[in-house]
């Protein structure tokens, strides 16, 4: 493929933009204090990146999105990534927009911010959406669902959830699964919002006998993968981006403190053993936003053959964070330990988006069967 | 399709037949071991009439030097066509026809620095590959301390007069001419005094002595000058010194950058030719299934892949005139030590069968050996980094 990785003017100004009004709006003081008053995100704040076109980043303009594509889907994550902007953003804006492709109301409502979306795919504690077992049953015309879902972003918050269920098969077959569009207030579904590390909204959600009929279902009932498998695709290229930008402004933040930290009557960031840690984090940086850039431009140009680009980002940016936060935290010496100083929320936005629709050796190990072993 | 585009579908078609056409089926997919590369000059023997074939037919189409202009020999492709001939090349398995120093480093230095005489009378030859060069840079005082240069020449007049010792001179004693460093300003601060002069190595005085390294082998030689006297100018061929008197260490810096480049870039597709999935599948069963190795072939081509995606984006940087400058420490840094890890694992998947000399898997041995100078030769990874912390992250200095 002879895609350029470049950023382009139109990309370099989304992101310049995005960055200035994010530093002013949604530092990471934001987040803490969010925390602090036991809020997930921001209803305000969505709006407000609503209102500049983020929310409908993939809707298409007949729908009344921005319709501007992955990578500048990519860029606007990464640059949320870099201050710990929370909103609903990915679940919402980038997979349930893909999920829906189509369906012009939702789209529009997606973009407007008016909707907020959730994925529910996992139940065991590693992603593997194969191996659903919330199982839909047919009732006259429509369905039934029971069953429990964890780790689903957004799910306390969200408004309308996207469900992936099996209709038939057994747990581990890609077939036989259905996704349902299901309202978050329906009789049967009831959530409970997990305390996780990253503040974040995740919670788990337990279905009993949630009814749904023919028009709640997204693509064909018995092949959600269709149309989930497109969603994933951009869910994964995203929270890599995000990822991308955790790790760039874990990095940042370092460096800065390792320029102003005396000890020794001079600068630690004078100490060839620190500028050495300090490169090598740089030269992964460097290499982890090619692959992110590389999974956006293919999203964009041919989403069929992303898989592996993408996978390849997310293995690449969860590395790549991991490291960045660590080595944050370690060359902050005592003060990185201190809830009071930032880089914490770093490294623990960094495990949590590790976990997020698979891990680095889900997505290291789809690289290696794209390339033959 | 815009007509671009277009127009580049239509290069990609005519390249590829012409790849196809050229390169006789007995030398594509072959493993690239050392012996099988090409490296040209006036003592090159061919090792088959195959592999001359597909050479005789590169430099008459100027493929030996795809992006280099057409009057010297090159076929002046630009950046997006370059690109797709290598994509289709590395599609089709077919060798480069020719590799050498003057391709890789004289050939930038004088496009950049050289005068139009320089460039006549050195570029086509390296081109058609008559002449084969070799770098002397390093000295016994000067490794990581590069500039520390000491070899003299001393200006006689007409000549200069030359004296001094060059060490790690790759394949010295197999090269035609030599692009050296040598302090033609001992007065002055050491970076100061230095001049890139080429000499031709069949001058009276020029000794070169192979060095028997770990690998068993000897790439490398130390080279002597010994009262070498080198022609302040080589009539139509212009000046011995590229770029101004006392000027060398700006050459050996843009040539650095160049090296370290094309060193990290060696990262890519090695594995003797072959690709992981290939690699893994002509393991032993019960060798292809070890989790341990899995998991380290699986890190290393997520590694291998991200960084062959970064040597594309850096090089459409350069080409768009922003430059690639220090940050190309960071490709050789990465490059040269992904490439280390690449031959730990072939070694610990080869087995006992890896440890012998000439084995089943051939020269493996002796090529994990001598990767190991990757991180060593064209600046160390030390120093890459602290080119990387000092220059592109304004760290301080100690």
């Amino acid at each position: 493929m002879s895609l350029s990785l470049l950023e382009t003017e139109d990309e370099t100004m989304l992101r310049d933009a995005a960055r200035g009004w994010l530093a002013d709006n949604a530092p990471v003081a934001a987040l803490r204090k969010m925390r602090d008053a036991g809020q997930a995100f921001d209803t305000g704040l969505w709006r407000e990146m609503a209102a500049m076109g983020w929310s409908g980043v993939l809707v298409p303009e007949s729908s009344g999105g921005a319709g501007m594509g992955h990578r500048a889907a990519g860029i606007l994550a990464e640059e949320m990534g870099a201050v710990l902007a929370a909103s609903p953003y990915l679940s919402s804006a980038v997979i349930a927009a893909t999920a829906l492709q189509g369906a012009s109301e939702k789209l529009a409502a997606i973009a407007g911010g008016e909707l907020v979306y959730a994925l529910a795919v996992d139940e065991g504690t590693k992603h593997a959406p194969e191996r659903a077992s919330l199982h839909a049953d047919r009732i006259g015309n429509g369905f039934r669902l029971s069953g429990t879902k964890v780790f689903v972003a957004e799910g306390a918050s969200a408004d309308r959830v996207l469900v992936l269920a099996r209709t038939s098969g057994a747990a581990g077959d890609a077939l036989g699964l259905t996704l349902f569009d299901i309202d978050a207030g329906r009789a049967g579904l009831s959530r409970t919002a997990k305390a996780t590390v990253d503040s974040r909204d995740h919670a788990e959600l337990r279905l009993e006998g949630v009814e749904a009929t023919g028009e709640d279902v997204v693509g064909d009932v018995d092949n959600a993968m269709a149309v989930l498998a497109p969603a994933l695709r951009a869910g994964q290229a995203g929270v890599a981006a995000e990822m991308l930008g955790v790790a760039g402004g874990a990095a940042a933040m370092t460096l800065g403190y390792l320029k102003e930290r005396k000890q020794f009557d001079r600068t630690i960031g004078s100490f060839q053993a620190l500028q050495h840690r300090a490169a090598h984090l740089w030269s992964e940086l460097e290499v982890t936003a090619s692959a992110v850039a590389h999974a956006g431009r293919m999203l964009d140009a041919d989403p069929e053959a992303a898989e592996m680009a993408v996978s390849l980002a997310k293995a690449r940016a969860t590395k790549t964070a991991d490291l960045a936060v660590r080595e944050g935290v370690q060359m902050h010496g005592g003060i990185g330990m201190t809830d009071a100083y930032d880089i914490g929320f770093y490294m623990k936005r960094a495990r949590v988006a590790a976990e997020w629709l698979g891990d680095y050796g889900y997505h290291a190990a789809k690289v290696a069967a794209a390339r033959g072993f | 399709m815009s007509d671009e585009a277009a127009r580049l579908a239509a290069f990609r078609k005519d390249i590829a037949a012409w790849i196809e056409d050229a390169c006789p089926a007995s030398l594509r997919g072959r493993a690239l071991g050392e012996d099988s590369i090409v490296w040209g000059g006036k003592r090159w023997a061919f090792a088959h009439a195959d592999q001359k074939e597909w050479f005789d037919a590169a430099v008459a189409k100027g493929m030996t030097a795809p992006m280099w202009p057409t009057e010297v020999g090159g076929a002046g492709l630009t950046r997006p066509e370059e690109k797709i001939y290598r994509e289709e090349m590395a599609r089709l398995n077919a060798p480069p026809p020719l590799e050498s120093f003057g391709l890789w480093m004289l050939g930038p230095a004088l496009l950049h620095f050289g005068t139009p005489e320089q460039k006549a009378m050195h570029l086509p030859p390296v081109v058609r590959g008559e002449i084969r060069w070799c770098q002397g840079y390093s000295e016994p005082g000067a490794g990581s301390d590069l500039a520390n240069v000491q070899t003299r020449a001393e200006d006689m007049g007409d000549h200069w007069l030359v004296n001094g010792q060059k060490i790690w001179t790759s394949y010295a004693d197999k090269a035609d001419w030599i692009f050296a460093l040598v302090r033609t300003d001992r007065s002055a601060p050491k970076h100061k005094g230095i001049s890139f002069m080429l000499i031709d190595m069949a001058s009276e005085g020029v000794t070169t002595r192979p060095i028997r390294l770990i690998s068993g082998k000897s790439p490398f030689c130390e080279t002597f000058f010994d009262n070498v006297k080198v022609p302040k100018d080589y009539g139509a061929g212009g000046s011995a010194i590229v770029g101004e008197l006392n000027c060398g260490w700006d050459v050996a810096k843009y040539l650095l950058t160049h090296e370290r480049e094309m060193i990290g870039g060696g990262a890519r597709g090695l594995l003797g030719g072959r690709s992981m999935g290939e690699f893994i599948g002509s393991l032993e069963e019960s060798v292809a299934q070890d989790p341990v190795i899995r998991a380290e072939a699986m890190a290393l081509e997520v590694d291998s892949l991200a960084f062959a995606l970064t040597m594309e984006r850096y090089k459409d940087r350069a080409e768009g005139g922003k430059g690639v400058g220090d940050a190309s420490a960071m490709l050789k840094y990465y490059g040269t030590e992904l490439n280390k890890r690449r031959y730990e694992l072939l070694m610990s998947a080869s087995g006992s069968a890896g440890v012998e000399w000439d084995g089943p898997h051939g020269s493996l041995a002796p090529e994990w050996l001598r990767t190991k100078a990757n991180s060593i030769e064209g600046g160390t990874s030390e120093v890459m980094l602290d080119i990387l912390s000092k220059r592109v992250l304004g760290m301080p200095s100690s």
